[in-house]
């Protein structure tokens, strides 16, 4: 696939100390199959991916890890805390995942309800402090709720990630308003992550001017996972475009685009 | 318990293991490579570099862990 043209005027999405061209994150779960993760992982443009900690199944302990299948040295690999519902336990696991000795990055998820998986946002900040403490770059998922998002730019996290709508419902973005408001108000990065269902809550979302989109489901739950996750790559870079164009003003009443003058008797 | 066997609580399960077994030889005894595997023994993380001398005890509990899909 041709490199999609970077838009002129728009500069690297910057996250701690590494920069990217794409402004895509995506998942690494849930695919159909191996073979069609890579090649929607390419497809994708994405240059960071997710991933889990989890046990080894020490019964069938040929089973091939999720590294056999993505190249870390093309990839940057953002574990996650993804399971985790205390703060404890959220910063166990990001010590395994740096343990595992490819980045300081953690993806910081400490969830507050199963039906939901909305986040417990107090028990998120303070885990996100010790963390930052410990020299992690904390990319921590939360609500769309401007006083977390401040209070975690505050503990020093490297970028803030507001939810569009719950983690792997695929409501799209039901907040603009919310997430135009945390993008305003914050510096550091403002990636979302999660509730992307398809292509143009992908664009509208990018139009909102936040840095970036993390995406799981909505390419691996695709009926064709790598068609999706190129479509994704354009709305990416569309919503990306037309937010560093701005957009003309909504109005009430029409305005013709043809001349009124000129018209035959 | 008989002989040369001690019992440790390996990712929740008690496992029969050979006494005196370090780390690195317990992840060989499953199989497991140890650049993609982490291991936490009580709770504390346990450092590539020190897997090899580092015994396992009868009691201990034994985290591996690996990187799996994930969003």
């Amino acid at each position: 696939m041709a490199p999609t043209r970077v838009a002129a005027k728009d500069a690297p999405l910057v996250v701690g100390d590494r920069a990217f061209r794409s402004r895509l994150i995506v998942g690494t779960g849930k695919y159909p199959d191996n073979a069609t993760m890579v090649a929607a992982h390419a497809a994708s443009g994405a240059e960071v991916v997710t991933v889990a900690v989890r046990r080894v199944d020490l019964d069938r302990s040929k089973e091939e890890g999720i590294l056999h299948h993505i190249d870390p040295e093309k990839y940057c690999l953002l574990a996650n805390t993804a399971g985790c519902y205390t703060g404890d336990e959220a910063i166990r696991y990001a010590r395994l995942a740096r343990e595992a000795g490819f980045n300081e990055f953690i993806k910081l998820e400490v969830i507050g309800d199963r039906e939901t998986l909305l986040p417990d946002v107090e028990e998120l900040v303070r885990a996100a402090k010790v963390l930052v403490a410990e020299g992690f770059q904390v990319m921590a998922y939360t609500n769309e709720d401007l006083i977390t998002a401040l209070k975690l730019e505050a503990a020093g996290c490297a970028a803030v990630m507001p939810l569009a709508s719950p983690i792997g419902s695929g409501l799209g973005l039901l907040n603009p308003f919310a997430i135009r408001t945390i993008k305003r108000r914050l510096s550091v990065p403002v990636i979302v992550d999660a509730g992307v269902g398809t292509a143009s809550d992908a664009c509208v979302t990018m139009e909102q001017g936040v840095d970036g989109i993390l995406m799981n489901t909505a390419i691996a739950e695709a009926r064709q996972p790598v068609e999706m996750a190129h479509a994704m790559r354009l709305a990416v870079d569309a919503g990306r475009r037309a937010y560093l164009a701005g957009r003309m003003p909504r109005r009430e009443v029409a305005v013709p685009s043809s001349p009124t003058a000129g018209m035959l008797d | 318990m008989t002989g040369n066997t001690i019992h440790v609580v390996v990712n929740g399960e008690s496992r029969e293991l050979p006494g005196n077994l370090t780390l690195l030889q317990l992840l060989d005894h499953f199989g497991l490579d140890p650049r993609t595997v982490v291991v936490e023994l009580n709770r504390e993380i346990v450092r590539r570099p020190v897997l090899a001398g580092t015994t396992v005890s009868h009691g201990d509990t034994v985290e591996l862990v690996h990187f799996v899909g994930g969003g």
